[in-house]
């Protein structure tokens, strides 16, 4: 399935719900709908990684990317992810210990320190 | 000797072929369900690391993927980038990964490595037999026989 890219706004927080395949292929639009994000002002970004199917190195290279972006202008990044698949990734990368994971978006924008409690 | 084998040039978007065509044959091959999303991620990581060779160093050259189903599934994925470059797969620990220092390509060649280790437990890297080149080969049991 393709890559599909949406934006919405919870609060002061820009999610972006992505879906379908992230890999070395498409993994480049999702890179640059990021950096279009925090280059417009955005400080608080949530990845919603619900409708993910495949995510390879690629992909996690791009969200590490981002965090890095935010982390440079003071922002905030978090992801959404509650897919076992997705989650053991995570782990074996030690990417866990990277990122703040939440559940649940309302989980990820309620807990505006940004410390993952997932 | 190969089941199925597949020749792409080094462009990212026939990974995803690789990728499915890969677990189909995992599929028929009696590799166990909750196996092949393991087989479709190690693939694919191990195909991207080939492509990235090859347009690292300029090669036009087809990277090969050889399924074999004789008594295991066995892929073996096959690049010819220079030896050195496969030198240097290491796993990064937890408080690198997100170092500023770190490049994107470092970034990824570690992660991808880190996947292929954590989701392979018969994993080999070795230099292919005739010329420049790396070979992946990545075995994983089959149900039937």
């Amino acid at each position: 399935m393709e890559l599909s890219l949406a934006t919405r706004t919870v609060d002061e927080h820009t999610v972006l719900e992505v879906g379908g395949e992230v890999d070395v292929y498409t993994a480049p639009r999702l890179r640059e709908r990021l950096v279009e994000l925090v280059d417009s002002g955005v400080r608080s970004v949530v990845v919603d990684l619900g409708g993910v199917e495949f995510l390879d190195s690629t992909g996690l290279g791009v969200l590490v990317g981002a965090m890095k972006r935010l982390r440079v202008a003071n922002g905030r990044f978090s992801l959404v992810c509650s897919k076992e698949s997705l989650l053991k990734i995570f782990r074996i990368t030690a990417l866990d210990q990277v990122f703040p994971i939440y559940p649940t978006i309302e989980a990820a924008t309620r807990d505006s320190d940004g410390s993952a409690t997932s | 000797m190969a089941t199925v084998r597949l020749s792409f040039s080094p462009a990212p978007v026939h990974v995803r072929t690789a990728r499915l065509v890969g677990v189909a044959v995992a599929r028929r091959a009696g590799v166990a369900e909750e196996l092949l999303d393991e087989v479709r991620l190690a693939i694919g990581e191990a195909c991207t690391r080939a492509v990235a060779l090859h347009n690292q160093y300029n090669l036009p050259d087809l990277v090969t993927v050889e399924m074999s189903d004789s008594d295991s599934y066995s892929v073996r994925v096959i690049d010819h980038a220079p030896i050195e470059a496969s030198v240097g797969l290491a796993k990064l620990p937890p408080d690198e990964l997100a170092d500023e220092s770190l490049t994107d390509e470092a970034l990824t060649t570690g992660v991808g490595f880190a996947l292929l280790a954590g989701f392979v437990d018969d994993l080999q890297v070795r230099p292919v037999e005739d010329g420049p080149g790396t070979e992946v080969r990545m075995v994983w049991p089959v149900r039937r026989r």
